[in-house]
């Protein structure tokens, strides 16, 4: 995060920024502020949000503090130097140990580990290997590290483009011979990402984990540096050479869980145990210092085999996600505006209302691909058992099983751009590439504790949460 | 050394950080209700703080050490009185309005300036006391000031701020903290180290006690307000002395710390003396003699005792141990043969310093924690020897040996070492642990203003000059004005200090407003008799102000129901919505009974003694007898002067 711009004043406007001009003083000056009450403030001038009013100037006192002082009750100010904020990361080597694997981190712009500028507050991230290892120097311990920064943007705004980016880093790294992947992503589209690159990079000869946190770095209770190590560590050593998602297994400092790309997905808007994998059971248990699979099913580690990138893509997909008295001008709005794919998130086990079917009836006549996946999350979308997913069929919605809604939304992206014959979107759609439909759900798959039952709470009670 | 000390030769210096709970329903930063306190848990967490790093890149002190501990931290939850906020699992809610008015109004009891806009802060902690590593706290007030002993007494801040979790154990690499308290609103007043005895920082830690509560505002009992109490001497360092529990601890402790002080200086210029005078000087070398000592005389250097401790029955988690084995490590403190016994505070030794620095961050906690060279268990001198000799230490050295898992030695080597710098300096910057005999042990190094940083979650609050003159208007009478008014009155402090601290006084203040009462009257009721009454168990806190104010206005109009005042009390406390006035009036209160003089008489009879002596017994049994009667419907002093008629009336008449 460097400087933005040369404004002296950064983020004071109107009556503030008028104060601030006639005081002469600004942004970073080391001041001797008297209010009108006589009271005296000696700090440093901050940076003020953009987004917050323009009565108020902000000092950082000298203990720490900071207070917002209206622009009505300043007497004097007295500009005593001037402490601009230096945002930098002081670096060490990162050591290189020829007995240990190549692992290739991947910054995308969530900031995995950082710096806090105390005097400001801003977050500086910590990315280079170098200041990667001054914040998590147990790194060097697992592996020889190289970082490369993709891009830096917030997990909402990662999407089509990012995602080709993204896939044709992480084939460059394996030819490259990376003996692990990891992609540091924001938390709150990293299931979406997981998924495609679950279709856009497969065979993989070695593990590509995606990673991110859940409380930011700056603070020490974050779970950064121990899912980082985590994935570092999987990327390294673990056996499973497929995209995954490694986060926290609980809200406890313990364990990291490895989830399929395609069967993953953020459950919880702020938990750290907040991944889950939907309708089946994670692939591993990451332990401090051994890995505890709990599958056979899964492609194994062989350097032999050779990646395959295949980034082709149409971004005019969408999802709809059906309510009771849903309109079908929604339908043929979408359509309107050139959507080729559409993924509906049914009822139950795939429905929608009778007064949609016409408007279905058109899209699909009109060459647009739809199909069904359930909004339930859990369960298989089956069409066949009631009237409403029987009429829906005969239109020619297609189900998807129990195929996640995200993975199918980004699975059709993917697949449109490779064709738009309907019959071969239709198969491509049903035959999984990773798992994204599975043809057993094991009745551990399915389990979401009702917490209040006696043995529910006997369990949370005598386990890490 | 003497412990005898003048405070103003040494420049003693104190100021007070005073934390009270404010009286709100909900917690500050969430939902949960607050002051709802649980001695078991239906669920756990375990953390880790990492340090994170600071401006230098390198970690701070406080950081720096908590890390070392390695610490495993258990959170004890339970769900009627924490949410997923509590856990960090859920960021802070908009912060609770109620906590800040009452903050505001407790500035305005301390004469402070309000700020124009809070800022929420987080102030790093990682000692696991509170879930996110950081405390939630803003600035209020600033800039007060109070009338003390016949000066101002300056209020520095007051800031409102989240409490922390309440320690249930803390042994080995474990910490085990309790959630139910966490999150509830506080205040921390800060004072200007003004403060130059002992005894004036319990009088200020009561005065400030005083003013919080004068609003009825703030939480009462157990653990609702603690403080902590800077010391330092000159040439000195700020140490802090942290969560004293009671104002009558802070003498003992102010002593100790300004003797610890002056002692550590004096130590200080020794090590000077002896040409270390930087950290570099110090030669302090260790090695394993875990064989040597092996079959030692010495119970606390067995391998079997150290297994029994750390096992416990079996009662001891895994999550307290350190890593490696059983390990005996003798420390050769080299040309600093003396220091180990050197005085600190009462009955203290430079060891101690030592010891609470082992305890804490190597994490060795088997009394005694270590042994040392200037106080070898008599009887295994040549134990002592043979160290000595495997070292290499000669008459001018020290030596010291520790035990327990390896790595906790290598620390607590280290650790020594890090203390002698420190000794080299004068003074460390640190937090204490009080002890109620004004004894105090080592807790952590004192952080410094680099641990505070904005909270990105929280965003500003305005604070507006309507709200405050809004909260402003009802506030009470500053105690000090009140005190002064009642002393005048000629009550007795004691009195006045418990009124006001117990709300009492806004009732002494109603009834003299609104019934004309007499204010000594008044405090004496409700200091003295009132506070009985409750003592006893009647429910005299049902009572509402109606229900007062109708008992003084019986008073006022009928004097005689004064005599009555327990009945009335027990029924108005009894029955505290009922109308006093009309049910008085029909048990016939303050209405004397037309026969009364003869009542009377009946009673005195013709049993009058003669005799001088026993007389005036006999007139108070008497008294007894027709008060028991006339309670509440004739003024005692005419029941008295009735039987005083009748009784010299049967003497004159007696044939003398």
């Amino acid at each position: 995060m460097a400087e933005s711009g040369h404004d002296k004043l950064r983020g004071y406007r109107g009556r503030a920024r008028a104060r601030l001009e006639e005081l002469g003083v600004k942004v970073w000056s080391d001041v001797r502020l008297v209010n009108s009450a006589g009271s005296v403030f000696e700090g440093v001038i901050l940076p003020r949000s953009g987004t917050f009013d323009d009565l108020h100037i902000v000092l950082k006192l000298k203990n720490g503090y900071n207070v917002g002082i209206h622009v009505d009750r300043v007497d004097s100010v007295e500009e005593v130097g001037y402490k601009e904020a230096v945002y930098k990361i002081p670096e060490k080597e990162f050591p290189s140990r020829p007995d240990l694997p190549k692992v290739t981190l991947l910054g995308t712009g969530g900031t995995i580990a950082s710096r806090l500028d105390y005097r400001t507050g801003a977050v500086i991230p910590a990315f280079t290997p170098g200041e990667l290892y001054g914040a998590v120097p147990e790194l060097a311990d697992i592996c020889n590290l190289t970082t490369k920064k993709i891009f830096g943007v917030f997990s909402e705004n990662m999407a089509w483009p990012e995602y080709k980016i993204l896939a044709e880093n992480i084939g460059r790294e394996i030819n490259a011979g990376a003996d692990g992947i990891v992609v540091g992503h924001g938390t709150d589209t990293m299931g979406h990402t997981a998924a495609v690159l679950s279709f856009m990079v497969q065979n993989s000869p070695v593990p590509i984990v995606l990673v991110g946190s859940q409380r930011s770095s700056d603070r020490p209770s974050s779970d950064a540096a121990l899912n980082l190590i985590h994935a570092v560590r999987t990327a390294a050593w673990a056996d499973t050479a497929e995209v995954q998602i490694c986060m926290f297994g609980p809200t406890s400092d313990s364990y990291a869980l490895l989830h399929r790309g395609t069967r993953c997905r953020k459950m919880h808007s702020s938990y750290r145990s907040t991944f889950r994998t939907v309708g089946d059971i994670p692939l591993c248990i990451v332990e401090d210092d051994d890995f505890k699979y709990l599958t056979n099913d899964y492609l194994r580690r062989d350097p032999e085999r050779e990646v395959m990138v295949d980034t082709a893509h149409d971004d005019r997909v969408t999802i709809l996600y059906y309510y009771p008295g849903m309109k079908p001008d929604l339908v043929d709005a979408l359509v309107e505006k050139g959507y080729r794919g559409i993924v509906i998130a049914g009822t139950g086990l795939g429905h929608v209302n009778s007064p949609l079917y016409p408007a279905l009836e058109r899209a699909i006549s009109s060459g647009v691909h739809i199909v069904m996946t359930v909004q339930t999350l859990w369960g298989f979308a089956q069409m066949y058992v009631y009237d409403t997913g029987r009429d829906l069929l005969d239109i020619g919605v297609v189900p998807l099983d129990n195929m996640l809604p995200e993975t199918a939304l980004m699975k059709l992206g993917w697949v449109l751009g490779h064709t738009d014959d309907h019959s071969e979107v239709l198969a491509m759609m049903r035959k999984p590439i990773n798992r994204e439909i599975t043809e057993r759900e094991p009745h551990n798959g399915y389990l979401i504790l009702q917490g209040g039952l006696p043995e529910t709470d006997e369990f949370i009670s005598s386990h890490w949460k | 050394m003497s412990h005898d000390l003048d405070y103003a030769e040494v420049g003693l210096k104190v100021g007070l950080e005073v934390h009270q709970q404010l009286l709100t329903e909900k917690k500050m930063f969430c939902q949960c209700p607050a002051g709802l306190y649980t001695d078991n848990h239906d669920g756990s967490i375990l953390r880790h703080m990492r340090p994170t790093l600071s401006e230098l890149g390198e970690y701070d002190g406080t950081a720096l050490m908590e890390f070392k501990t390695r610490k495993n931290i258990i959170y004890l939850l339970h769900t009627s009185n924490v949410c997923t906020y509590e856990m960090d699992d859920t960021p802070p809610f908009l912060v609770n309005p109620q906590a800040i008015d009452i903050a505001i109004e407790q500035c305005l009891m301390l004469g402070c300036d309000i700020v124009d806009e809070v800022h929420i802060a987080r102030k790093q902690y990682l000692d696991g006391s509170i879930p996110t590593g950081f405390q939630r706290t803003a600035i209020v007030g600033v800039n007060g000031r109070l009338p003390f002993r016949g000066r101002d007494l300056g209020i520095t801040q007051v800031s409102v701020e989240e409490d922390s979790c309440r320690e249930v154990s803390d042994r080995g690499h474990l910490i085990v903290w309790r959630t139910d308290r966490l999150g509830m609103p506080l205040i921390e007043t800060v004072t200007d180290p003004d403060l130059r005895t002992p005894e004036e920082v319990e009088e200020a830690i009561l005065l400030v006690g005083r003013v919080c509560r004068s609003t009825g505002h703030v939480r009462v009992g157990l653990g609702a307000s603690r403080q902590d109490i800077n010391v330092s001497v000159r040439g000195g360092r700020r140490v802090e002395i942290k969560g004293v529990p009671k104002a009558g601890w802070a003498p003992a402790l102010v002593h100790g710390e300004a003797v610890r002080q002056v002692n550590l200086l004096a130590l200080r210029d020794e090590l000077h003396r002896r040409g270390l005078r930087l950290s570099s000087d110090l030669t302090i070398e260790h090695r394993d003699v875990t064989e040597i000592l092996t079959g030692s005389f010495l119970e606390a250097l067995s391998q079997t005792s150290w297994e029994r401790y750390v096992d416990d029955g079996g009662r001891r988690s895994e999550l307290e141990r350190g890593s490696g084995a059983f390990c005996i490590r003798a420390i050769r403190l080299k040309g600093l043969a003396g220091t180990l016994g050197w005085p600190t505070q009462p009955d203290r030794t430079f060891a101690d310093e030592l010891r609470g620095r082992v305890r804490v961050i190597a994490t060795l906690d088997q009394a005694p924690i270590l042994l040392h060279s200037e106080d070898w268990p008599a009887g295994t001198e040549a134990e002592l020897e043979s160290l000595r000799e495997s070292l290499g230490c000669t008459e001018e050295d020290g030596l010291v040996v520790v035990w327990g898992a390896e790595e906790d030695t290598l620390t607590a080597a280290e650790e020594i070492r890090l203390r002698y710098a420190d000794a080299i300096d004068g003074i460390p910057h640190e937090t204490r642990q009080p002890f109620e005999d004004g004894s105090t042990d080592f807790e952590r190094i004192l952080p410094g203003p680099d641990r505070m940083y904005p909270d990105t979650d929280s965003p500003p609050q305005r604070i507006t000059r309507d709200r405050v003159d809004t909260l402003r208007a009802p506030l009470p009478e500053p105690p000090w004005s009140r005190e002064e008014r009642y002393s005048d009155a000629g009550v007795p402090t004691p009195v006045i200090h418990f009124l006001i601290r117990r709300g009492g006084a806004r009732l002494v203040d109603l009834v003299v407003k609104e019934c004309g009462a007499d204010l000594s009257r008044a405090c004496f009721f409700f200091g003295e008799r009132v506070k009985g009454l409750r003592r006893a168990g009647v429910p005299v806190d049902d009572v509402p102000d109606e229900g007062w104010c109708d008992l003084f206005h019986l008073f006022g109009r009928y004097p005689a129901t004064w005599h009555a005042w327990q009945d009335l009390t027990d029924w108005l406390a009894a029955n505290p919505t009922a109308d006093l006035q009309s049910e008085a009036e029909l048990a016939g209160f303050g209405h004397p009974p037309e026969n009364w003089q003869d009542t009377v008489a009946d009673l005195v009879g013709d049993t009058t003694t003669t005799d001088d002596d026993k007389r005036p017994g006999h007139q108070r049994y008497v008294m007894g007898l027709a008060m028991d009667e006339l309670r509440g419907r004739v003024p005692a002093s005419d029941v008295e002067s009735r039987i005083l008629d009748l009784v010299t009336a049967q003497l004159e008449s007696e044939p003398g």
